[in-house]
């Protein structure tokens, strides 16, 4: 899809981008508050109009002001989640699904009802009203409504952040299984880096109105001066496959481009079968750096691997991009350290790793 | 109990309320929606003029209209030219006054009812493939309900009730401007205690029920 849009609010903030994004997948625009995302989301909704501005979903043209081109909200083919629940209290939980999908006629429903009900399990609650509903499951009713009229582009305006973390994990994974299991592109509003990393396949970050980068989510977030930005939460995403689960130790065991990792399965989650997909995700602190492979060591998890940049860190810490196979890494060490190892781009290095995080 | 020309008044007075209320909950609607929901200057301006009646004294109102609506008034000489002939002294007079007085005690709970909906639900619909007028029918109508509800019953009640502006434009016609409040003020001149008792106790009694039944049922509503 093709966004330019330009936008003007009052007290000198301006949204002013211009941008190709993939047209399949998950794409997560990310930035702090303010940054002009949900402004962004709006104008490829039409509820804001961008002047001037210029947006193309899957071939559509939905506004193109070079050529007089506008469709109100009511005629773009998209479905909507908003920030907090939406629903429209004077029908029932069924009521609000059924609203959406008989405004679109049956030749272009491609997306069954049935199937948004049972991967979003709200069966159970189809004869409810909003108000007897909670947070939760409200909001996976708007989801399934807004699926209902088989979008060409689902935008999901930080559909968590009203949630509290106990219901923010019990959606989570409904957003998982559907990001996998409809085909159908995403742009995906958040500031959580912890949704970026599980949900995400593309990254667009915004700053001050400004799209400042945007690439595959792994690559990007392994940036240095994207890293840098996040603090102590910086860190790298591994997508691999299951390679076997060794039920001796209790301990996962994951390929990826780079080798492979051992790692420790969250507490009650899903068994997993060799060659799924899973994506691990890696601290920049719990990554350290030795220049020879340590034999008697407890660390499971080192990896060959590449040194391409370093950055400082605040005065007395540096992060390092490394590179593992293909797979990017992230490693933060004290500046003493990075002398004392003599760490410079190009140099081979083990990075042995502490922690390991299983996302999906 | 009622002799006839108290039934009659009665006959008027509900008649007369049940008009005003269904014509101004049809053209409220519209300008309700546009104080509510518009983005023009003139919103304030005509916010307080639909506001005036609250705080206008009636006979002030019966003056101006009685003044307008007669053979040298814009108004009467609009009625004329169109063959109507005068409108003061009958009871579509009363009509159009009583839309006036009564027209902030409908239009208000409508511009209440509609800002309490907000945007969001109305952009939900747009983004469910909506347009705005099916979007007004099917959302914002509904979700406007309590509204509709808390208009209707003030504005009959508070019709039903009117006395300065009926005095002022419709006089004392009976059968045709002798409202009850009208009515009930002959019999107090006249000294006719028992027949104005009745009036007057049975407006109380209405009015409390119907107040007492709104609020009821807005109780009922609160309640998850």
């Amino acid at each position: 899809m093709a966004l330019r849009a330009r936008v003007d609010h009052g007290a000198g903030f301006r949204l002013d981008v211009d941008l190709r994004l993939p047209g399949r997948g998950v794409t997560a625009v990310f930035g702090p508050s303010g940054c002009g995302k949900t402004t962004l989301l709006r104008a490829v909704a039409g509820l804001t109009r961008p002047a001037p501005g210029r947006v193309v979903v899957a071939g559509d043209v939905w506004q193109d002001d070079a050529a007089g081109v506008w469709r109100p909200t009511h005629q773009r083919a998209l479905g909507m989640v908003f920030q907090e629940a939406s629903l429209f209290d004077h029908l029932s939980a069924r009521g609000n699904l059924d609203f959406g999908l008989r405004r679109v006629p049956a030749a272009q429903r491609r997306v069954p009802l049935a199937q948004a009900i049972e991967l979003l399990g709200i069966g159970h609650l189809l004869n409810r009203r909003p108000a007897q509903l909670s947070g939760g499951e409200r909001q996976r009713v708007a989801i399934a409504r807004a699926l209902a009229t088989s979008p060409r582009l689902l935008l999901l305006d930080e559909p968590l952040a009203a949630l509290d973390a106990a219901r923010k994990a019990e959606v989570l994974p409904w957003f998982e299984r559907l990001a996998r299991e409809l085909r159908i592109p995403v742009l995906y509003v958040t500031h959580s880096l912890d949704e970026v990393a599980r949900l995400a396949d593309h990254l667009l970050l915004l700053h001050g109105g400004q799209a400042v980068a945007q690439g595959p989510v792994a690559g990007l977030l392994a940036r240095l001066d994207v890293a840098q930005a996040h603090g102590d939460a910086a860190g790298a995403l591994i997508d691999g496959v299951v390679d076997h689960f060794d039920a001796a130790y209790h301990l996962l065991h994951v390929r990826f481009a780079g080798g492979t990792i051992q790692c420790v399965p969250a507490p009650g989650a899903p068994a997993r079968r060799p060659g799924q997909r899973v994506r691990l995700r890696v601290q920049a602190r719990d990554v350290s750096l030795t220049l020879s492979a340590a034999r008697d060591t407890s660390i499971l998890n080192m990896l060959p691997a590449t040194v391409d940049a370093l950055a400082d860190d605040g005065p007395a810490q540096v992060l390092v991009a490394l590179h593992a196979g293909d797979t990017p890494l992230l490693a933060r060490v004290t500046r003493k350290s990075a002398d004392a190892l003599r760490l410079a781009p190009g140099q081979r290095v083990f990075a042995q790793i502490k922690g390991v995080a299983v996302l999906d | 109990m009622l002799d006839p020309t108290s039934l009659a008044a009665v006959r008027l007075s509900v008649e007369l309320a049940l008009a005003t209320t269904l014509l101004l909950l049809i053209g409220g609607t519209p300008l309700a929606w546009w104080l509510a929901r518009g983005r023009s200057r003139w919103r304030v301006p005509v916010r307080a003029l639909v506001a005036l009646p609250l705080v206008l004294p009636p006979s002030v109102l019966g003056f101006y209209l009685l003044v307008a609506l007669g053979p040298n008034g814009p108004l009467g000489q609009l009625t004329q030219a169109l063959g109507w002939g005068l409108l003061s002294f009958t009871f579509w007079g009363l009509l159009l006054g009583s839309i006036i007085y009564s027209l902030p005690f409908v239009v208000q709970p409508l511009v209440n009812a509609f800002e309490a909906i907000g945007d969001r639900p109305l952009e939900a619909a747009a983004t469910l493939r909506a347009s705005p007028l099916d979007t007004f029918w099917h959302v914002a109508l509904p979700l406007a309900r309590p509204g509709y509800l808390t208009g209707a019953v003030m504005g009959f009640a508070h019709t039903l009730g009117e006395f300065g502006v009926v005095l002022m434009i419709g006089g004392n016609i009976p059968g045709a401007t002798r409202v009850i409040s009208v009515q009930i003020y002959d019999h107090v001149e006249a000294l006719e205690y028992a027949q104005a008792h009745w009036l007057a106790g049975g407006m109380l009694v209405f009015s409390f029920g119907v107040l007492l039944a709104l609020h009821l049922l807005q109780a009922r509503k609160g309640r998850p």
